[in-house]
């Protein structure tokens, strides 16, 4: 690929019009499937890591060993195969739940697939953070299991847990781009479709940078509210 | 009430058991503020946490009002922690709520109604002299206001017994006698008996009517705190009370014939003068200390008494006609040493 004609005029031009024509669509399309999938990441994912946290031996409810061990399985299994490949072996699951495989839609379902784990991971260590004295005390409140876990556990670990979705939510919108390989709409589509199919480098290049802009934005976002919303620090 | 019988707790650790508690005997009268003080590793911690069932005990009963919490199910256990309600050495109040919902949360977790709630904890506040502090957070102030809103927590659901786990541990001097000088309060005002485990025995002389020493999972000795102060029996409990003694005893050993005198405030008389007229025995003082209890001072004298066995009995029997003196023989004529 020459990225030099990317600077010439009539590179500059076609990826004008793109940018006018069919970036706001795709734009609309990755924050679409990045969010929808991350939302429900998070829906099965964090009751997820925080049964790996509370579940284990020495949690706060004890569940049966065999369950906790498939359960870590599970997640590092799902965590160990590479996302472009997770997304084909799910098309039979995208097939059965959205009717087809292809389209920004569907490639909510394999994100979906590929993330949960990645935010069970995540809740997982966010709640190791907290100080177990502070569930000592729940406890010696005569606090029941569930209370610990929703009054004490998960708003202790709000900052913890903002900054960890963040990182989620960059991570899944690297997923989306991915997935333009194999039928997902959205930036990464574009990208390769104008970019690399077409060989048009300035579209390329174009949609790299309103990506790295989308990921500024959202991180700095996350990173000020986990900020605003610690209470542990003193200034403000 | 709060009766220990027979309390053991087994550890299983990967080196194999250990004895964290055994074979431990108490009673805690209602209206007591009981001090349990032993060194680190002495298993205070795991008492104290078998009186709540936070840790089960692996043998014997605990009984409040004569109701075995060992028998109880996990509801009904919710339930007495509401009436047996616990400070920590290092507060752990929780960072992300105001102090106002710190002092709220026993309430709403037994599902009273918010605004009951939100009306006690400023009561609470107020008892604890904090009421401005309402709704700052926790990292906003100082580690003996945060203690203080640990203990507004603490007594939200009326507790009949407040355990305090090396509650003052983690302050300065000055705070220690401020949170001290508020838990007599709470207990003389709300009538509730306290159980305060420390290492430091100013904790005990300062707010503790009756002490068990814990040593290596045992009591070692138990009574008013008076009593033992002026007579500690055990080993552990000398070392407890008067540190500095051990260490001269072991420093003076081999050395002479040493004899260990423990007074109370109460002896007005000039005593070594009077033993140099009396007994024509001239000892010199090694080491003295003196500590105060309550409104008595409690005082020990290390001595030194020249010439041979005969003299030391001689000593040893005048000294005894005092009151409100114990006499132990730490080391007779050439450096034998026998311990009381």
């Amino acid at each position: 690929m020459n990225f030099a004609s990317a600077f010439t005029p009539e590179g500059i031009r076609k990826a004008w019009e793109c940018l006018l024509n069919e970036f706001p669509f795709a734009i609309w399309e990755t924050l679409y499937s990045t969010v929808l999938a991350t939302l429900f990441a998070i829906v099965i994912g964090l009751p997820l890591g925080v049964i790996l946290v509370t579940g284990e031996q020495k949690g706060i409810r004890p569940l049966p060993s065999p369950l906790m061990k498939f359960l870590n399985v599970l997640i590092n299994l799902l965590r160990s195969v590479p996302f472009i490949i997770l997304m084909v072996l799910v098309i039979p699951l995208t097939r059965a739940i959205v009717g087809t495989s292809v389209g920004t839609v569907a490639s909510i379902v394999p994100l979906t697939v590929a993330a949960f784990p990645f935010i069970a991971r995540l809740v997982e260590s966010s709640l190791r953070e907290i100080n177990p004295n502070i569930i000592e005390a729940a406890q010696s409140m005569g606090a029941t299991p569930w209370q610990i876990v929703v009054k004490v556990m998960l708003p202790e670990s709000v900052p913890s847990l903002i900054t960890n979705f963040t990182l989620a939510i960059t991570t899944i919108m690297g997923y989306t781009a991915m997935s333009g390989a194999v039928g997902g709409g959205g930036l990464g589509k574009l990208a390769l479709d104008y970019g690399y199919r077409r060989y048009m480098p300035s579209i390329l290049i174009l949609a790299v940078i309103v990506l790295v802009v989308i990921t500024q934005i959202m991180q700095s976002f996350g990173t000020w509210l986990a900020r605003k919303s610690d209470r542990r620090l003193k200034e403000k | 009430m709060i009766e220990l019988r027979n309390l053991s707790k087994l550890f299983t650790t990967t080196d194999g058991p250990v004895d964290a508690l055994r074979h431990i005997n108490l009673t805690i009268q209602n209206g007591d503020i009981y001090g349990i003080i032993g060194m680190s590793g002495a298993g205070k911690s795991t008492l104290v946490r078998c009186i709540n069932m936070l840790e089960r005990p692996t043998e014997g009963t605990v009984l409040l009002d004569g109701v075995d919490l060992g028998t109880l199910n996990k509801k009904q256990i919710q339930q007495v922690r509401r009436r047996i309600t616990m400070i920590f050495q290092s507060f752990n109040l929780l960072m992300q709520r105001t102090c106002l919902k710190n002092v709220m949360l026993p309430l709403l977790l037994g599902g009273a109604d918010k605004s009951a709630a939100e009306k006690k904890a400023k009561e609470l506040l107020e008892l604890v002299g904090l009421p401005d502090k309402a709704n700052s957070y926790p990292a906003q102030l100082s580690g003996g206001q945060q203690q203080r809103v640990a203990i507004a927590r603490a007594l939200t659901t009326e507790p009949e017994v407040l355990l305090c786990d090396e509650a003052t541990s983690a302050l300065d001097p000055k705070t220690t006698h401020a949170i001290l000088e508020l838990i007599r309060d709470i207990n003389k005002k709300l009538g509730i008996t306290v159980i305060v485990i420390t290492h430091q025995m100013s904790v005990v002389q300062e707010i503790c009517n009756r002490v068990a020493i814990l040593s290596e999972g045992q009591v070692v000795e138990e009574g008013d705190v008076s009593e033992v102060f002026s007579n500690p029996r055990a080993n552990a409990t000398r070392n407890l009370i008067y540190p500095e003694m051990e260490e001269g005893m072991s420093l003076f050993s081999g050395r002479g014939q040493l004899i260990r005198v423990i007074f109370n405030g109460a002896v007005k008389e000039p005593l070594l003068a009077k033993m140099a007229v009396e007994c024509n025995i001239l000892a010199s003082i090694l080491g003295a200390s003196t500590r105060s209890v309550g409104d008595r001072a409690y005082g020990y004298m290390m001595l030194d008494i020249p010439g041979g066995p005969e003299d030391l009995a001689r000593a040893v029997n005048w000294l005894k006609k005092i009151p409100d003196i114990t006499v132990q023989v730490e080391a007779e004529y050439a450096g034998k040493e026998e311990r009381a």
